[in-house]
């Protein structure tokens, strides 16, 4: 059997391990550190804590105690609701980035954007948390403004995990979005104008259909990493509700219980996998 | 550029030294590194104001990792070359539990203070198992209720009761450890720390779930600290000295009580692993956090306080009050154990606990 080239030439016998070899540390990287402990963890997950054999009890008891399964609500919930509004701010965001910024500004406005991101993720949480406190600066301007009477209730609630999530992945969504919009040539927006397309109808039929892949990788990430995430829901949330990786780490802490912890993590890997075939997907008909 | 550089062996010779010097650098080092103490620890023994003397003293590098929980605490030493670490410090009662998979070294009593230990918090029942003593309590203190005197009663605080009272509805945080925590909440019905079964969680989840009801959040130890100390909360359920002695420099308003129905004791205890490969050293710094000065030292670590378990801790008088050390023996007959279920009775525990934790 040979390899053939798209000129339709056979590859010679060393030309044909080229690849092979190119490719070789990047596979050997994700089957040490991808494959086999994730075939480690299935394994885990299929056993018992005290050492039995093989069981099913970890999955049973996700599926059978509702505030386990309650946890998964809970993460899809939050995770849904991050997406969805940080898409929202986000987009007009990179839109004004990208349309209305000149150009030799448009690298310093994006340098500003992300600032943020060279924080700590903890330290941004906790400054969250100050910022949403009983004492902290919403809740002062408010009472201050006398449009509340007593401080609200901000922080240690879903809300402020949602917000510390939101602060965050605008500015990944950002980055996704504005490059896609740039990335649009002009050409497509001056056909539509010769056309007779007004701005909004060229945005809503042009524009928009053509960066919704950029989309929806960006809300795709956004929901792989959100959904996995331990420390905001920690620190803001209150532990007034539980997501599904605090309950994963709420197994290991004192018990040390790996195996429920690997069944609970299987089971949120599964989840993002049904997210991922399911962009994969919706892209797949996109391009066709 | 003279001949001499420019000559080929002379360079060869000049790079021979330069690695035989590289060399004997890093067989240096690596001895060094034989020589270093690696120690599982939690966070109050990351202060270099109480590793630093013991190192100057003993010419050892004492190389720490942090674990919040046992299991973590296990799954490290598991996961780790045996030989790889030398001392941990460990729950009291879980002491047991590293002696089952067979990882301490028993200690050798005649070389430890435990003449001047409180006798209460010596925790025989857990540190020493099979009549060998595999563990030393070396700091302690109570889950109880931390509060500020400047916003609450505190008499009222000299009864659970007020946990649960629509008084301080949206006061309180709870410390999210279902331990000490369940503990506390058997003592608020009247149920004896160490003989709790299954039968008694149902009332335990219940009071655990008025508690919820009355509180803004559930937080670890820097998030319910902070909430305590910033004023989003007056209360703190599970707090005790080890939150409010020391802020109580920038915050002299926070205080804690033992409530006439108890708190619950906590401890932590040394113990050396069998397969260190440095047993002397290993023990030396056990005796040094047991001294006086060690306890002291440990006593008022950087990251929290707590009670030195040694009775001749070198405390100043301010850190004496502070702690309120002189009132110890009254406290400690108030105190009850810290719960101490076995693995099954454990599961159920956290269930609840996440149970409370899920309830709206």
């Amino acid at each position: 059997m040979s390899t053939v080239t798209n000129s339709g030439r056979a590859l010679p016998r060393a030309g044909r391990a080229l690849p092979w070899a190119l490719v070789t540390p990047a596979l050997g990287w994700t089957l040490l550190f991808f494959v086999l402990p994730f075939i480690a963890m299935g394994f885990s997950s299929l056993t018992a804590h005290d050492g039995g054999g093989f069981t099913l009890a970890n999955y049973s008891q996700f599926f059978t105690d509702p505030s386990y399964w309650r946890a998964m609500v809970n993460s899809l919930q939050v995770t849904a609701i991050v997406t969805v509004v940080s898409v929202l701010l986000a987009y007009p965001f990179a839109w004004i980035l990208a349309e209305q910024v000149p150009e030799r500004w448009q690298r310093l406005a994006l340098m500003l954007a992300v600032l943020p991101f060279w924080t700590s993720y903890v330290v941004r949480s906790y400054s969250w948390l100050l910022v949403l406190a009983q004492n902290g600066v919403i809740n002062r301007t408010l009472t201050g403004l006398g449009l509340v009477g007593e401080p609200l209730q901000l922080a240690n609630t879903r809300f402020a995990t949602v917000t510390g999530f939101v602060h965050f992945f605008v500015m990944l969504l950002t980055l996704t979005i504005f490059a896609n919009l740039k990335q649009l040539s002009p050409s497509y927006r001056k056909a539509a104008a010769d056309l007779g397309a007004g701005p909004v109808r060229t945005f809503l039929h042009v524009v928009l259909p053509l960066t919704l892949p950029g989309i929806m990788v960006g809300a795709f990430l956004t929901f792989v990493l959100c959904i996995g995430d331990y420390i905001t829901p920690q620190i803001l949330g209150g532990n007034n509700e539980l997501l599904m990786p605090q309950l994963v780490m709420m197994q290991i802490g004192r018990r040390g219980d790996f195996p429920l912890a690997s069944a609970l993590s299987i089971i949120l890997m599964a989840v993002v996998t049904v997210a991922y075939l399911a962009c994969a997907r919706w892209l797949k008909i996109e391009r066709a | 550029m003279s001949a001499q550089t420019t000559n080929p062996l002379s360079i060869l010779k000049r790079h021979l030294r330069t690695a035989c010097a590289a060399t004997a650098l890093l067989l240096a080092a690596g001895s060094a590194q034989a020589a270093d103490l690696n120690a599982l620890i939690w966070c109050d023994h990351a202060d270099p104001a109480l590793l630093q003397p013991f190192e100057e003293a003993n010419g050892v590098k004492v190389n720490v990792k942090e674990f919040e929980g046992t299991g973590a605490g296990l799954a490290i030493v598991e996961q780790s070359q045996p030989g790889d670490w030398d001392v941990m410090v460990i729950d009291s009662i879980d002491v047991p539990r590293g002696v089952e998979k067979g990882l301490f070294e028993p200690l050798p009593e005649d070389k430890l203070p435990l003449a001047d230990l409180f006798p209460q918090v010596k925790m025989d029942g857990s540190t020493v198992v099979g009549g060998k003593r595999y563990g030393i309590t070396e700091k302690f203190g109570y889950n109880t209720i931390g509060f500020n005197k400047t916003k609450v009663d505190p008499a009222d605080m000299q009864s659970l009761a007020a946990l649960t009272s629509d008084k301080y509805k949206g006061k309180i945080a709870i410390y999210d450890y279902y331990l000490p925590v369940i503990g506390m909440a058997a003592l608020a019905i009247g149920k004896k720390t160490a003989e709790l079964t299954e039968a008694d969680l149902p009332a335990i989840k219940a009071e655990l779930l008025k508690m919820k009801a009355n509180a803004k959040l559930v937080g670890e130890v820097t998030a319910s600290q902070t909430a305590l100390a910033t004023g989003e909360v007056d209360i703190l359920v599970g707090g005790g000295e080890w939150v409010t002695a020391g802020l109580a420099k920038e915050n002299p308003a926070l205080d804690f009580s033992i409530p006439k129905e108890g708190a619950v004791l906590w401890s932590q205890s040394l113990t050396m692993f069998k397969d260190s490969k440095n047993k002397d050293m290993a023990l030396k710094f056990i005796q040094y956090i047991m001294s006086p000065e060690g306890q002291a030292r440990l006593a008022t670590s950087s990251c929290y306080w707590g009670m030195p378990s040694n009775t001749k801790a070198a405390l100043t008088d301010d850190q004496k009050k502070t702690l309120r050390f002189d009132e110890q023996p009254d406290f400690l007959a108030r105190a009850q154990s810290y719960p101490a279920p076995n693995a099954d009775l454990d599961k159920k525990m956290q269930d609840v606990w996440t149970e409370m934790l899920q309830a709206q």
